[in-house]
């Protein structure tokens, strides 16, 4: 189990884009990734999910991932929060 | 997953209508709005006022009824405060009065004081009682949210699950195309009412009711197939499993075994349903859907077959040879 915890930091928060973004990358492993944000928990892998979190600007959010490939998913993901998901 | 905070003001500001209104205003002490109900339930405190404060529930809302308000301003009017007041020294989430009884201006003054919300109510006590029970009952229900669809299926609901990618959303649409109802895609919310039903709906209003479909995207059920075709909240009825055809694992192929699966300590009964091109996965639970509901009325296909069988092997026209003599048949 990696967990890994991310601020949003593009100003528009996660909205489609992002969320197909993120859910596209989770869906290249194998992993069992949920996103967290305080006690709802969501799949990584769904776009709808992840839209429903309506997750904003300076939202703290949590990244956990189970599986064999835990590292590498956890890494990519934080690698997009880190990049504002190419926006901004 | 875990309540988050209930105050007084969020009971006020819930948004209920005809048969759940609770109609309630507050009338005084309103800088105690922010006080937070911790109990779903209610207390009538005439015992309390009558200065009987040996296990007083103060913690529960507090419901004043014609019986209450008449003993308050019999007390008042004598000038004996002392119970009201040790009553205010609690920390009560709020008083409520119902019939729209005004309260005497001393009881208000003390509310005041202490800051602790005094709402008011057109409804009868009883009828007030049993609507804010069920609806705290709603509210403090455990919750979890879980990753599938719910659909409604001749008036059944099925939550479906399964792997990312299985065909969840895809088998939904057809349901849906087929007449039956969508109730939530993707974030399924299901709380557990009266220890013993599930309830589920969609994590959010707003951007419920969408549905993400590979190679389509994004797609707006209420729009596309009409408000005919979705729900607000469901029952879990039946959970269907769907999975990859696995050679390997033996699936259930008399259906008389019964799997379950727990849901916030409640046993529903749960398909596994092994997918593989060319299987129709949506007719497949259609007829689990007409199958749950006859088990429901009490016909069991799968037993009442195997009851033939055995029946049909014990008689004498089991054992007797199948062909006639003369060959005519």
């Amino acid at each position: 189990m990696t967990t890994k915890t991310v601020t949003i930091k593009n100003r528009a928060g996660i909205h489609a884009r992002p969320a197909a973004l993120i859910a596209q990358t989770a869906n290249r492993f194998a992993s069992e990734i949920l996103i967290e944000r305080e006690e709802t928990r969501i799949n990584a892998k769904s776009i709808m999910g992840i839209i429903t979190m309506a997750a904003s600007y300076n939202t703290i959010l949590t990244i956990c991932a189970d599986g064999t490939d835990e590292k590498e998913a956890v890494g990519a993901i934080e690698a997009l929060f880190e990049n504002k998901f190419e926006e901004d | 997953m875990a309540l988050k905070r209930f105050s007084v003001l969020d009971l006020l500001g819930l948004n209920l209508k005809e048969h759940d209104s609770l109609d309630l205003r507050c009338i005084c002490g309103r800088r105690g709005l922010v006080r937070d109900i911790t109990i779903p339930d209610l207390n009538r405190p005439g015992l309390a006022l009558s200065g009987f404060f040996d296990s007083f529930a103060y913690q529960r809302v507090q419901l004043f009824g014609r019986g209450e308000v008449a003993y308050l301003n019999k007390i008042i009017a004598e000038g004996r405060l002392e119970n009201i007041q040790q009553l205010f020294s609690y920390q009560l989430p709020c008083c409520i009065f119902t019939h729209n009884l005004e309260p005497d201006q001393a009881f208000i003054d003390m509310a005041e004081e202490t800051g602790c919300p005094v709402l008011q109510t057109g409804l009868e006590s009883s009828e007030f009682s049993s609507r804010l029970l069920r609806i705290l009952s709603n509210i403090f229900a455990p919750k979890v949210s879980i990753h599938g669809v719910l659909v409604e299926v001749y008036g059944l609901g099925i939550l479906i699950l399964g792997d990312s990618g299985v065909g969840k959303s895809e088998t939904a649409l057809e349901l849906i195309e087929r007449g039956h109802r969508l109730v939530a895609d993707d974030v399924v919310e299901i709380s557990c009412v009266n220890g013993n039903v599930l309830i589920g709906q969609g994590a959010n209003k707003i951007i419920g009711h969408h549905m993400e479909i590979r190679g389509l995207g994004i797609i707006n059920i209420t729009q596309l197939y009409g408000v005919g075709s979705i729900r607000e909240r469901k029952e879990v009825q039946i959970v269907a499993k769907l999975e990859e055809w696995d050679a390997n694992k033996v699936y259930d192929r008399l259906g008389t075994e019964e799997l379950t699966m727990e849901i916030l300590g409640v046993k529903v009964p749960k398909l596994e349903i092994p997918v593989k091109p060319g299987r129709n996965v949506p007719i497949i639970l259609e007829t689990a859907a007409m199958n749950e509901r006859l088990k429901s009325m009490g016909y069991f296909s799968a037993k009442e077959f195997n009851q033939n069988v055995l029946k049909w092997i014990e008689t004498d026209a089991a054992r007797a040879p199948y062909y006639g003599v003369d060959d005519s048949y």
